[in-house]
């Protein structure tokens, strides 16, 4: 075979639903699977159990938050490894890193992918646009494509087999940037994506004081409490990982109860694949109304103990 | 030192009709992407600190000048922007080469801020090549970033952790919008910013090479299928029939 889909990612867990990724569209491009670490000897050891050629870089002067200097290390590896197809994550930090990366190797670069497939030979990445109003369908016409694929789309790769580690060695380039500090986030626990039934809030909730009646409620239906965006990152009153939408999680529970919630796109395109949506709205004309399958004009306040009472 | 700013130019997605499952972009007006707000909102805050000024770069069509006098109006002091009938749907890869060139025409730059995301795009795609154009280390979704001497300490937002990290000016760092609540800007702001001084370049101008053919190819671009049933409940009590009807309750 020439060639290889080379795949990189911080992240120990999505590393390995790369290689799902990887795997899935290879044998149609003609390209082998290989995959790098940086500094990540844990990660190194889970690639190998799943039958890979992993290659290895060590070097301290590679710190993992210094995008330019990852960059150019990665971009290093893949003269060395040849690799055409670079699949990267697309949390955070891949998201920077594939970037920069595909300006160093003169490559076209897509990021926040959700599916690949090939078409005629072609590698087509899906992602959304518009905010999330559309999904356009895309390829990338450059000879290397670097890709960064959404956390979670793809499983990860099951173990099975020896791979080997080739250590490989690059001329570290860092940026000049030094890491003060690390404050790791309070974690929560919940997997929103996987509730069957949702009950999510949006700015329409007036106070902080609300949110137990709003819990209950989702309690009594079984399900998990989510939100949009503001409400978590500029109210502070939910964690980051109940925000659906764009740039939080994409959710198809059977049943979405909106509780004032306006509806902008990159609201929707996380809750739109949900069986049922209900809304609760103040404003008969907010664009969440036209995408319900129930609707309710009312406030909140009055619908949700009501609710929480009668269904008691 | 001079604070940049890039803000893009983009349909307000709000407005965009979906006809046979096509976006219908014909007279949609253009907006300020509502991350470069907040960028711009955090620019203007730095300012005091390093007693520079705050510029706005923009690249897009013919429109931009008129976008962009709500940038300016909301605490910009000027704008560079580039014009090209072309740029309004570029890859991002040109979009960063233009912005890149333009912003080597001003002088004494020392942060250069982005929105981790355009509105209508959330690639993030530009940021960091402009920042490897340039040459200068990046530092990505920021909710707070102080300038110290010749050094910002900027806390970036992380999914499992926030870092603070210090890194030396000049520097390209996008911003979460947290970082700021955009101001709505007043009547007397938005009469001032008419005078405030724009300049503005066509390509050409910026002795640059644009690759001829695209990087990137759209084969399609839909908006998904969505039937809902648009019943309108009109009482908490018709709300729980659904609701067990649904029979989320028996489980
Ligand atoms: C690049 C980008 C990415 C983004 N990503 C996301 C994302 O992933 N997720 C996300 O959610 N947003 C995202 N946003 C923000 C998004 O554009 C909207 O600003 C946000 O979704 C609005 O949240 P909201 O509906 O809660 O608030 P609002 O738009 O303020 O709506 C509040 C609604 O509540 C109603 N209401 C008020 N009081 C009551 C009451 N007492 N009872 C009932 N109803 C009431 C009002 O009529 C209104 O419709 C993103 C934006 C950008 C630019
Ligand atoms: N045409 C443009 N003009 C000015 N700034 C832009 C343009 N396109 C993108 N940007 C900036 O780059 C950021 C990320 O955009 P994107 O890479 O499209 O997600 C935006 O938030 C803007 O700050």
């Amino acid at each position: 075979m020439m060639g290889n889909i080379l795949v990189y990612s911080d992240n120990n867990n999505y590393a390995c639903e790369l290689l799902s990724a990887a795997h899935n569209i290879a044998p149609d491009l003609g390209l082998s699977v290989k995959a790098l670490s940086i500094n990540n000897d844990d990660q190194a050891e889970r690639l190998v159990l799943r039958c890979i050629e992993a290659y290895r870089i060590k070097d301290e002067a590679i710190q993992i938050a210094d995008t330019a200097a990852v960059a150019s290390a990665i971009s290093q590896a893949v003269k060395q490894i040849d690799a055409p197809v670079i699949l990267l994550s697309s949390n955070r930090r891949g998201k920077e890193l594939a970037g920069r990366l595909a300006y160093i190797i003169d490559g076209g670069c897509l990021t926040d992918v959700g599916g690949l497939r090939i078409n005629e030979g072609k590698l087509c990445c899906q992602r959304n646009a518009l905010g999330g109003a559309t999904v356009a369908t895309q390829v990338i016409e450059s000879e290397s494509k670097v890709i960064a694929i959404i956390p979670k789309v793809y499983d990860m790769m099951a173990e099975g087999g020896k791979g080997t580690i080739t250590d490989i060695a690059v001329e570290a380039e860092p940026s000049g940037i030094t890491v003060v500090e690390v404050m790791p986030k309070v974690k929560d626990s919940v997997d929103i994506e996987a509730a069957e039934v949702l009950v999510v809030v949006g700015q329409g909730l007036e106070s902080q004081d609300d949110l137990p009646m709003v819990e209950n409620m989702a309690k009594t239906l079984k399900g998990e409490i989510a939100c949009t965006k503001p409400v978590a990152t500029d109210k502070r009153w939910l964690s980051e990982e109940r925000i659906i939408g764009l740039s939080g999680k994409k959710c198809n529970p059977d049943l979405a109860i909106l509780l004032g919630i306006s509806g902008q796109v990159q609201f929707t395109v996380g809750i739109r694949d949900a069986k049922t949506i209900i809304s609760v709205n103040t404003d008969e004309n907010a664009n969440i109304m036209t995408m319900s399958d129930y609707r309710m004009v009312a406030d909140i306040k009055d619908v949700v103990p009501e609710l929480v009472q009668k269904l008691g | 030192m001079n604070i940049v700013v890039a803000v893009k130019q983009i349909p307000d997605l709000q407005q965009i009709r979906i006809r046979d499952r096509r976006p219908v972009l014909d007279y949609v007006p253009c907006v300020l992407g509502d991350i470069d707000k907040s960028a711009l909102e955090a620019a203007v805050e730095l300012k005091e600190s390093v007693q520079g000024r705050v510029i706005v770069v923009s690249a897009g069509n013919g429109e931009i000048e008129d976008t962009v006098k709500e940038a300016l109006a909301a605490g910009g002091d000027e704008a560079v922007l580039v014009e090209d009938d072309t740029l309004a749907d570029a890859d991002s890869s040109v979009v960063a080469k233009v912005l890149a060139a333009a912003i080597r025409k001003i002088d004494d730059v020392g942060v250069i801020l982005f929105g981790e995301g355009s509105a209508d795009n959330y690639s993030g795609r530009v940021v960091s090549a402009v920042a490897a154009d340039l040459g200068y280390p990046q530092v990505g979704y920021a909710k707070q970033i102080e300038v110290d001497g010749p050094l910002a300490r900027v806390t970036r937002s992380l999914e499992d952790s926030d870092e603070i990290i210090e890194v030396p000016l000049p520097a390209v760092i996008s911003v979460v919008s947290e970082i700021k609540e955009p101001r709505i800007p007043s009547v007397t702001s938005i009469l001032k910013a008419r005078k405030k001084p724009k300049a503005i370049y066509r390509l050409d101008d910026l002795g640059i090479e644009i690759p001829s053919g695209k990087n990137i190819t759209t084969i399609s671009n839909l908006a998904p299928v969505s039937e809902r049933k648009g019943i309108v409940v009109k009482s908490v009590d018709e709300l729980v029939k659904i609701l067990k009807s649904e029979r989320r309750l028996e489980r």
